[in-house]
């Protein structure tokens, strides 16, 4: 407890003259930072345009209301891309999650020192990469459409599933393996009967959570051409069509929650 | 019973089915099945376009070993700097705004006009991705790190409220009731018996999103909201296979490099 002598009565500091200088480095040195980019954000903006922002968002809001209802009979087919994207890419995120994360887990993995740092590269660079970039590189590969949607989507949803799944295995009770060992199972059989069935409850909600960020996800996928309502969503914005603008948004809102709810209920009913 | 004890010795085990109810378990079996088959069915694919496309994925793949990270260099570098530049900035404007909402949106804090209030707020945040709110936004302050910027802070609003607010809500009262009982006003209640608690989840928190405010600033240039996305995209656009690894493998590097950083940060702290 550090007590500096101030003119005779001593007093208490919470911190050492030292710490609370380096403490005050620390922030200057943040502050510094933070200002540095701020300049730099500012000298790249053309400020005319900013002050002249409510104009224009009040411009834009009454461009966009009311949203063209009519419109919506348009919407269905896309609707349904979005949510077969999600499902059908989580589904394939989900089998190749699997031997990924019993690779990458401590406990599981064949060998510590060069499979299971392949399996983590492998969580780390799906993980790191949206799934907008994804879509770009395989529309580039794959052409435009649904299928590059559902595979950014997979690759996307590998790294998450994967990480964890394999925090799971790594966090599982080791004496009921031990007991299934004990009876003279083979490896598999240790998988199937001691691990399998207690990493269940929280695969099942990793699969549901994912789903439902997905959804999120591949409803804006349309806007690179991998899919999907955000395809409706960009050509409209490109042609400037503000009233389907806002009804597309309110529909991709109500996807959203929508999902969220059931996978919340989903949830609840798993765990 | 010995006749049944017989059977039972003679059957071997079997693991009881996931769903008790028969009629229930091959309804969703049938079901599932339907759907996955009306699903792929929908996916329209254009085998002749594949077959051409897997000589570009493989050039891809060659990309990656052989980044190139010089001829296009200066714009790499401006637009990592700008994504860069584009995180800090959001997540401490993000960050400074989420905690009077975080302590607004907790409900044994503050009063339920406030708490509606801040959990509107933090819905309407969630609700919208960053993508759509950078469309709008770039619509209306034009394009630039700008409408990036803002869309990172508000984004980070959503996320670090939610959840920082959920970690003052199941904080420990006796300590908290400790510090009024001494007669402490609400910023000294709020600074030695609340802050305390929640310290170690905010930094580990705020570390978290501004690795999430990276990884998405790398998209945002693609809606023309500034950062190293639009170099991506000119990349991907002139099928420069090598600069676009090289951009992803920084992407990947930088990522990397914050979680570790993360991690240590989080493993001080707590």
């Amino acid at each position: 407890m550090p007590v500096l002598d101030k003119a005779g009565t001593q007093v208490w500091h919470r911190r050492t003259r030292n710490e609370s200088l380096v403490r005050w480095f620390g922030w200057l040195l943040g502050v510094a930072v933070f200002v540095v980019c701020w300049q730099r954000i500012s000298d790249a903006t053309t400020w005319f345009f900013v002050w002249d922002a409510p104009r224009i968002a009040d411009d834009i809001w009454t461009r966009a209301t009311p949203p063209r209802w009519e419109y919506i009979t348009q919407l269905g087919r896309p609707i349904w891309d979005t949510i077969n994207i999600a499902t059908l890419g989580t589904i394939i995120a989900l089998f190749l999650a699997v031997p990924v994360a019993f690779l990458a887990a401590r406990n599981t993995t064949p060998s510590a020192l060069i499979i299971r740092p392949i399996a983590l590269l492998i969580i780390v660079s799906t993980r790191s990469i949206n799934s907008l970039i994804w879509a770009l590189l395989l529309i580039a590969i794959i052409g435009p459409g649904v299928l590059a949607g559902v595979v950014a989507i997979a690759i996307r949803s590998i790294g998450f599933c994967a990480k964890l799944l394999y925090e799971a295995i790594e966090e599982i009770d080791i004496k009921q393996v031990e007991a299934i060992t004990a009876t003279g199972a083979s490896r598999w059989q240790v998988m199937a009967y001691g691990i399998v069935p207690q990493i269940m409850p929280a695969f099942a909600g990793i699969a549901v959570f994912r789903w439902d960020i997905n959804i999120r996800e591949s409803t804006v996928l349309g806007l690179v051409g991998a899919g999907g309502i955000g395809l409706q969503l960009s050509s409209s914005l490109n042609v400037l069509a503000w009233p389907q603008v806002s009804l597309i948004l309110l529909v991709i809102l109500a996807a959203v929650v929508i999902s969220e709810w059931v996978s919340a209920k989903v949830r609840g009913a798993i765990i | 019973m010995t006749a049944r004890l017989e059977d039972m010795v003679g059957t071997p085990w079997r693991k009881p089915p996931f769903v008790r109810s028969a009629a229930l378990r091959w309804t969703l079996i049938v079901g599932t099945i339907a759907y996955l088959i009306a699903a792929f069915a929908t996916i329209e694919v254009d085998w002749g376009r594949v077959y051409i496309g897997l000589e570009r994925g493989w050039q891809f793949i060659l990309g990656f070993a052989n980044p190139d990270f010089t001829s296009r260099g200066k714009d790499i570098w401006e637009g990592l700097l700008e994504s860069i530049v584009m995180t800090v900035a959001a997540s401490v404007v993000g960050i400074a705004i989420s905690i009077p909402i975080a302590l607004g949106a907790a409900r044994n804090i503050a009063p339920l006009p406030v708490y509606l209030v801040c959990r509107a707020i933090i819905a309407v945040s969630r609700a919208l991705q960053e993508i759509i709110v950078a469309i709008l936004l770039v619509a209306i302050f034009g394009f630039g790190p700008l409408a990036g910027f803002l869309t990172l802070s508000f984004a980070t609003i959503g996320f670090l409220s939610k959840l920082l607010a959920e970690d003052i809500e199941s904080m420990d009262r006796v300590q908290a009731e400790a510090i009024k009982a001494s007669g402490a006003s609400w910023m000294q209640w709020i600074n030695y018996g609340v802050q305390p608690q929640v310290m170690p989840r905010l930094i580990g928190l705020s570390m978290y999103r501004i690795d999430i405010n990276f990884r998405e600033s790398a998209i945002l240039g693609l809606v023309g909201a500034g950062g190293i996305g639009a170099t991506l995209n000119t990349a991907f656009d002139r099928y420069e296979y090598n600069t676009a690894a090289a951009i992803l493998l920084l992407i990947i590097g930088i990522v990397m490099a914050l979680e570790y950083l993360s991690g240590i940060i989080r493993a001080r702290v707590q």
